[in-house]
């Protein structure tokens, strides 16, 4: 069969220990059976190690970080979209989601197609928004509850039990075994993030995910779960393997059917050791380790492409279980001028 | 001022230091300073071509032009111990 | 030959990095004119640092908002918020687009009526009012609205004195979901105080109840909160009704709409997160048109919205002093406006930029202003091509609340401009001098005598 040229432009190039799903993604779709691709890379740091592998990425671009305003982003894409004729865009940041869901119509009259979910599917499930999504949605979440004041602390017994968690308004978390633990946490992410504290249940239990598709319609594209076998001191995963999980399974198609979910996303949950799930966050893009499915049998970056393009897409039915990856770190050899090339033009 | 003298410098205002590994960028004023520096040129040469080329007066060119040099020495570019 | 135009020399070190959420910020292009004056003859003209208002961007903002609430809700009237801006072509402007004016002080209710806003048309709002505050809006016939008891019971009073029944609504806080929930102004409706303060009103019949008033924050990003406030506002007037047979004649909404300046620590610019007006009058209009509240009398819908309305409408022209290398090899930029007349610098990241072409470099730089002060800082970190001693800046979203907490101190206030609809640039506020500045100082008799010294 003869493959289909397209293009596709992939953000995400940090291939680090702390890695963006770029590369992953590209590898996926370069061992598609349909697609020939030129992969456009979108870069937004002179080191992003994928700007310099170019057996994956044909040309990278620097692009303005979505803080400096999308009007500047969406510019420089017009441009890059202007030699290079981009049919399909995967942003792999949390942080520019925003900026492309929210001109995703833009991109889209210049011929850019893309696959994300919408903004009321992003927003609702921001990790503030966890308690009501749990109660709307019918899945387990730790029971949390803001606090304003320090006086509160003394009011979380019996709601809660120690140790709990102490959440910042946007980031940053730390398990407190006692009231005192919680007034110095509390103290520290005030001046940090500001208020209100989120104090948040602890589950005790060990932490699965699963990556999934869903085509914004209510169908489960594909799906599969992991247990991370190796976390980097960063909470990364370095090596993981496939789960047959029925109820791993469940809980995400029952969460895409009634979010209608429109794109790549990742689950984080809790199982405990009474087997039950707890979902601590919702990453709403395709994680790191997609290619972990890949090798499962899933090649869910194609079918997002697939469907990105409004093709058609028959849903995967199965995947194979007791499959492993173990990421590795390698050198690679970079010339002083292509750094140069890149740093002074923008484009290599 | 006298730069090191192994310092690379591109027409696209590229500059690498090999005795750091540091790179840097230059605009187009900075580069034309930086080349007739590592030519051997003089500051009042440096200052003649630039007050016939540019729309620039005395004062002002030699403030830009302190600064600039202040941040050559700080980055370590210029030769060390040098007397300017 | 024709001489190149010369920018200042730069190097920068090459910053090898991996993405972080925290990227570098840059404004590309400059802003060479406003409303096509340029901005170099303006300062030439008029001096520098120069607060210019673009009379067209007013305009122009009042009708995409007005267009938003009248093509969702039959009635709609807008109240300019004074205290956001209280010059007297800002507040005519608005005037003259039919709003209403929405004051909060003695002082601001006399600009009102001086300003030609008959009484019947002012919203007399905030917890200070004196008696002779509440005298002057009886007799003017302004519609008031109470903060607290004692306001009440002191307009009964006023109302059995001046022998009139003094229009008033009621200022309502509610939890509407957001934080910090403002339960200081008004009467709260949850715990049942809102009702407390109606049916004392109704039951004295002193007063004529013509509305509900809320007002549930500022710099709001969630529209939804609007549309929790509207629903609450909506059921004390369907219970009004069923109660007492009473309709009331509008619902007041208050302000609070966001601009689309940066607030400090914000990630993404608040020109792309700032909601729409259409995003504000959809939640608030559907709530009204939900509710329970008769067809046949629905309320007029008035909005207090401010900062949105003149935030883009305001830029604040300055000029470099000086550079300087800080002792970290920073490279600080010292511009003559200082947060003195630049409040909102201090929870802003306003956007600076250059009013004259530039290359393509750019350095990473904080900017101060003119104070022999430490706070005295407009940015604290932006990237910036280099600029020269004399090169002209435009900061711009200053349109709201600078005019109005600005403070003079160490030198004179500026010059405000305003561009009219046919590009003519008029003198709207006089720069402050000497004499203005010592105008209401005396000096005991004693000091008279000042030896040569």
């Amino acid at each position: 069969m003869k493959k289909t040229k397209i293009t596709v432009a992939v953000s995400g190039l940090n291939n680090t220990d702390n890695p963006g799903p770029g590369i992953p993604v590209i590898r996926a779709l370069r061992e598609s059976d349909f697609y020939d691709v030129k992969i456009i890379g979108l870069a937004y740091e002179n080191l992003e190690p994928g700007i310099y592998m170019h057996e994956w990425v044909d040309k990278t671009y620097q692009v303005p970080y979505p803080s400096s305003g999308s009007e500047k982003l969406l510019q420089r894409l017009e441009y890059i979209n202007s030699i290079e004729n981009i049919d399909v865009l995967i942003p792999n940041f949390d942080a520019e989601l925003y900026s492309f869901i929210t001109n995703s119509e833009r991109l889209k009259n210049i011929g850019i197609s893309t696959f994300l979910p919408t903004l009321k599917q992003f927003e609702e499930r921001h990790k503030a928004n966890l308690p009501e999504y749990g109660k709307k949605y019918d899945v387990l979440v730790p029971h949390s509850r803001p606090i304003n004041s320090l006086s509160e602390i003394y009011t979380l017994t019996p709601e809660f039990t120690y140790p709990l968690l102490v959440k910042g308004k946007f980031y940053d978390a730390f398990v407190a075994f006692n009231p005192e633990q919680v007034a110095q946490h509390f103290n520290k992410l005030v001046s940090k993030w500001g208020l209100p504290i989120i104090i948040q249940e602890f589950i005790r239990g060990t932490e699965v995910n699963v990556i999934a598709l869903g085509d914004g319609k209510g169908n489960t594209i594909g799906a599969v779960p992991m247990r991370k076998t190796y976390i980097t001191d960063k909470g990364k995963a370095w090596g993981g393997i496939t789960l047959d999980d029925e109820e791993m399974l469940r809980l995400t198609t029952s969460i895409i059917k009634q979010t209608k979910w429109r794109g790549g996303m990742e689950l984080e949950l809790i199982k405990t050791n009474e087997n039950k799930y707890y979902l601590v966050e919702i990453n709403p893009r395709i994680p790191a380790w997609v290619y972990l499915a890949v090798g499962a049998g899933q090649n869910l970056p194609e079918a997002l492409v697939k469907l990105a393009l409004g093709k058609k897409v028959k849903p995967f039915t199965s995947y194979e279980s007791g499959k492993m990856f173990i990421r590795y770190s390698w050198d690679m050899i970079v010339n002083l001028n292509e750094f140069e090339k890149l740093s002074t033009t923008g484009e290599l | 001022m006298k730069l090191k003298k192994k310092l690379a410098i591109s027409d696209t205002g590229f500059v690498f230091d090999p005795h750091s590994g540091e790179s840097f960028s230059l605009n187009e004023t900075g580069t034309e300073i930086l080349n007739m520096l590592k030519e051997g040129k003089s500051q009042e040469e440096i200052m003649t071509h630039f007050l016939e080329n540019y729309e620039v007066d005395n004062d002002t060119f030699e403030r830009a032009y302190m600064d600039f040099i202040a941040m050559l020495k700080f980055y370590n570019i210029s030769e060390e111990n040098e007397k300017d | 030959m024709e001489k190149k135009i010369f920018e200042r020399p730069l190097i920068k070190k090459l910053q090898t990095g991996m993405p972080n959420k925290f990227g570098t910020k840059t404004e590309y292009d400059p802003i060479t004119d406003i409303d096509g004056v340029a901005i170099k003859g303006l300062m030439a003209q008029y001096g520098s640092p120069l607060f210019v208002i673009s009379e067209n961007t007013i305009r122009e903002t009042y009708r995409e908002a007005y267009r938003a609430f009248s093509t969702r809700y039959p009635r709609v009237q807008f109240a300019w918020s004074y205290k956001t801006n209280y010059l007297s072509a800002v507040c005519r402007t608005f005037h003259q687009e039919g709003s209403w004016a929405e004051v909060v002080s003695g002082f601001e209710f006399e600009k009102a009526l001086q300003n030609g806003v008959a009484g019947k048309n002012i919203i007399f709002n905030g917890p200070d009012k004196s008696t002779a505050d509440l005298t002057m809006a009886i007799n003017h016939g302004a519609y008031i609205h109470i903060d607290h008891f004692d306001e009440l019971f002191l307009l009964n009073e006023l109302a059995d004195k001046l022998q009139k029944k003094p229009k008033v609504s009621i200022r309502v806080n509610m939890d509407t979901g957001i934080y910090p929930q403002w339960s200081r102004f008004g009467f709260n409706y949850e715990n049942g105080e809102a009702w407390e303060a109606l049916n004392r009103i109704m039951l004295g019949k002193k007063l004529e109840l013509v509305g509900l008033h809320c007002h549930i924050g500022t710099y709001i990003m969630t529209p939804t909160a609007y549309g929790i406030a509207a629903s609450k506002l909506a059921d004390l007037a369907v219970g009004l009704a069923s109660k007492y047979k009473h309709n009331i004649s509008y619902i007041d909404m208050g302000g609070g709409f966001a601009s689309k300046n940066t607030l400090k620590g914000a990630y993404l610019p608040g020109s792309d997160t700032c909601p729409s007006f259409d995003a504000y009058a959809d939640a608030i209009t559907s709530a009204l048109i939900n509710s329970s509240i008769s067809p046949d009398h629905i309320p007029m819908l008035i909005l207090e919205t401010g900062r949105a309305l003149v935030d883009d409408a305001g830029y604040l022209l300055s000029s470099v002093i000086a550079n300087k290398r800080l002792a970290d090899g920073k490279l600080a930029t010292i511009v003559d406006a200082g947060v003195n007349i630049l409040f909102t610098s201090f929870w802003y990241d306003h956007k600076v930029t250059p009013a004259q072409p530039f290359g393509y470099h750019t350095e990473d730089m904080i900017i101060y202003g003119p104070l022999c002060m430490n706070i005295d800082v407009i940015r604290e970190y932006i990237s910036l091509p280099p600029m020269k001693k004399g090169d002209h800046i435009v900061i711009s979203r200053v349109g709201a609340y600078n005019m109005t907490q600005w403070m003079q101190f160490i030198s004179y206030r500026p010059k405000v401009v305003m561009i009219d609809m046919h590009n003519a640039v008029h003198l709207v506020r006089e720069n402050e001098d000497l004499s203005y500045v010592c105008q209401l100082e005396k000096h005991p008799e004693h000091l008279n005598d000042i030896k040569p010294l």
